[in-house]
């Protein structure tokens, strides 16, 4: 017991003393969560409308001022014929322009009116979230009059469930923490066993009394109560900065959290087992482990989006599961009869990498 | 205390170790002479149970060192060739870090590390990152004696050291042999060997000869000579040339020449002089370890 303290504490002072971890632990978790939570907004904002209405009678005027009441789009120009549509575009004056087509009132009172939305693709993802925006209100707005006479506005609606502002920050929390504690547990670790073995001290501590349990052991407690620590951290930055909701249980927060960490903590292990210097493991880490997890696991990108290939790889991506996870508790308050199926998969390959890493962790050199 | 017992051992086609025997008595300072890449660390890795044998065994204190390793691990000081120690921890840290790794505490051995320690202990709170190459030489060896272990291994303890360290550090190897401890010690270089009770030159994977340094000296037969004069390099090719003699080495400033027999000094000198080296200085001289590595390599 008094070898393992003397491990923890040796531990905490290479972290304190290593500007570049404490880089890495402190530094990079406020930079991913101002990052994700600031500038990579995937949500719309005051997007420049401009509007070519060609009726200009009581209902598209109506609507039009609905369209603005929202703070959502900000009105640019009104455009005088089709041919301006093109030039707002290439002028980058709007995102959308909304086009309603001449006898409008006449046309909705017949339950035939049309408009078009037609939007800035080149930012393909603010296209459809203005337009997903317009559709709705527009559907809202025609609503007021009767069921009957409705719009046909092209595409369909879109409805958010569990975010309906469609607000990234709450989906990229959840990502980061994912990130951070894979970060944290698994590159650290696998760095500083590599250390070891670039200084000699692996040398020296493998021809001791100690068992080789005791080794990893002292290795992985340290970067697993940090890994908590910083995941606490980023969770307390998204809840009060972000009013990020955590609708579940905190007990299960902590509990899954633990089993993503371990399975991190084995992955390292077995990355460290693997790399003989700390710029191998830096290297193993960055191209086994972060890309995938950045891209591939659901944090940024959907999964469900993929081509079957990469959906089917990303299964093997522990990170996917545990986003599955985070997002259950965190955003639609789900309990264990819900993501029973994530934590099995997690539990399995913490089990199996636990396994491999225990056994590859020789007693000896080679 | 160790036995080294026709011990073989490749890395793919190369062979490290062949068929290596070596026997240390208790209380010996053993030491194993050889070039980078000869073979030492390998050997000293096996002996310390790192590495395992492809053939032969080796004992230690009278146990196997693959079936019963745990017995060596508890009792064997290892100091590998990088240096083992933290960086980012001071002196005490790494002390009482690697006390407490053998299960052990600074206080309860400090009698046998006081005499090194002492010289240590005005800079007991400076980072080892900033020792010089000989402090952080003396740490390591207290570092790897802080649990009173029976045997020292020190790979190649004394490279990358200053010479005034080198020495002080050959004085305390004397005495901590004198406290009734083995070590085992490698070094590349030459002027070490004559410090040890018994050695071992190793080249290429093979023992070439082990015995103690007079026994090993004793059997250079052939007569050696040691020239001096003002530019060595001319001097060394002009003697390469001449047929009696066997070989011509550099030897600091000096060069060192193995004749076939006795050398007729006078004709030499009159024979050097016609070649226009007047300042020529040669004399019969004692061979040294080097003298006949150089020798057993040809």
């Amino acid at each position: 017991m008094k070898t393992f303290r003397a491990f923890i504490h040796k531990e905490f002072l290479h972290i304190l003393r290593d500007r570049r971890t404490l880089l890495v632990l402190f530094g990079m978790p406020v930079l991913q969560i101002v990052l994700f939570g600031y500038a990579i907004n995937t949500e719309v904002k005051e997007a420049n409308v401009a509007v070519l209405d060609q009726s200009r009678d009581e209902r598209s005027v109506s609507l039009v001022n609905a369209l603005f009441s929202a703070n959502w789009f900000r009105p640019v120009e009104t455009l005088k014929s089709p041919a301006d549509i093109d030039r707002v575009f290439k002028a980058g004056k709007a995102k959308m322009v909304v086009e309603i087509g001449p006898d409008f009132a006449k046309r909705f009172a017949e339950g035939r009116a049309q408009i078009a939305l037609i939007a800035d693709a080149s930012d393909p993802n603010t296209a459809k979230v203005v337009t997903g925006y317009a559709a709705q209100m527009i559907a809202q707005w025609s609503r007021r009059f009767s069921t009957e006479h409705t719009v046909e506005v092209l595409p369909v609606e879109y409805r958010m469930h569990y975010n309906p502002e469609m607000k990234s920050v709450f989906l990229f929390v959840p990502g980061v923490i994912t990130v951070i504690l894979m970060l944290v547990s698994a590159m650290l670790t696998s760095i500083s066993i590599a250390r070891e073995k670039e200084h000699g001290t692996m040398e020296v501590m493998l021809v001791s009394p100690l068992r080789p349990g005791m080794i990893v052991l002292g290795k992985a407690v340290p970067y697993l109560v940090l890994s908590l620590l910083n995941a606490a951290f980023v969770l307390v930055i998204g809840l009060l900065l972000f009013g990020v909701p955590m609708n579940g249980s905190y007990l299960l927060l902590l509990l899954e959290g633990l089993l993503f960490i371990l399975t991190s903590l084995s992955l390292g292990l077995l990355f460290s087992t693997i790399a003989k210097t700390q710029q191998e493991a830096l290297m193993l880490s960055l191209f086994v482990l972060m890309m995938p997890t950045i891209l591939l696991s659901g944090f940024i990108f959907p999964t469900s989006s993929m081509p079957w290939a990469l959906r089917a790889f990303s299964n093997i991506i522990p990170a996917k599961h545990f986003i599955i996870i985070l997002r259950g508790i965190m955003l639609k308050g789900n309990g264990v009869a819900v993501l029973w199926p994530q934590t099995l998969v997690l539990a399995g390959m913490c089990t199996v990498l636990l396994g491999i890493s225990i056994k590859k962790f020789n007693v000896r050199l080679q | 205390m160790i036995t080294v017992d026709h011990i073989s051992k490749r890395y793919g086609p190369v062979e490290a170790l062949k068929d290596v025997s070596i026997s240390v008595p208790r209380g010996e300072l053993f030491g194993l002479i050889g070039p980078d890449g000869a073979g030492k660390t390998t050997l000293f890795r096996m002996v310390v149970t790192l590495l395992l044998a492809d053939s032969g065994t080796i004992t230690f204190d009278g146990h196997d060192v693959v079936s019963d390793y745990r017995h060596v691990r508890r009792n064997v000081g290892y100091m590998p060739g990088t240096f083992s120690l933290y960086q980012d921890l001071s002196v005490r840290e790494n002390l009482e870090f690697f006390a407490s790794v053998f299960q052990t505490t600074v206080k309860k051995n400090y009698d046998l590390i006081a005499d090194i320690y002492g010289m240590l202990e005005p800079f007991a709170d400076r980072r080892a990152g900033a020792l010089s190459g000989g402090m952080k030489q003396k740490l390591a060896l207290c570092c790897a004696l802080i649990h009173k272990p029976l045997v020292l291994v020190l790979d190649e303890p004394t490279t990358g050291v200053d010479a005034v360290s080198r020495r002080e550090f050959w004085e305390m190897l004397k005495k901590l042999k004198a406290q009734g401890i083995t070590i085992l010690v490698s070094t590349p270089y030459m002027d070490e060997a004559a410090l040890c009770d018994r050695i071992g030159l190793l080249q290429d994977g093979k023992l070439l000869r082990s015995g103690s340094p007079q026994d090993i000296t004793a059997n250079f037969d052939r007569p050696l000579y040691a020239a001096i004069c003002k530019e060595p390099y001319p001097l060394l090719l002009a003697l390469r040339k001449l047929p009696e003699l066997d070989s011509v080495f550099p030897f600091g400033t000096a060069l060192h020449i193995t004749a076939k027999e006795q050398l007729d000094l006078p004709a030499l000198h009159k024979e050097l002089a016609r070649q226009g080296f007047s300042d020529v200085e040669l004399q019969p001289i004692e061979p040294g370890v080097e003298d006949l590595f150089m020798h057993l390599m040809q």
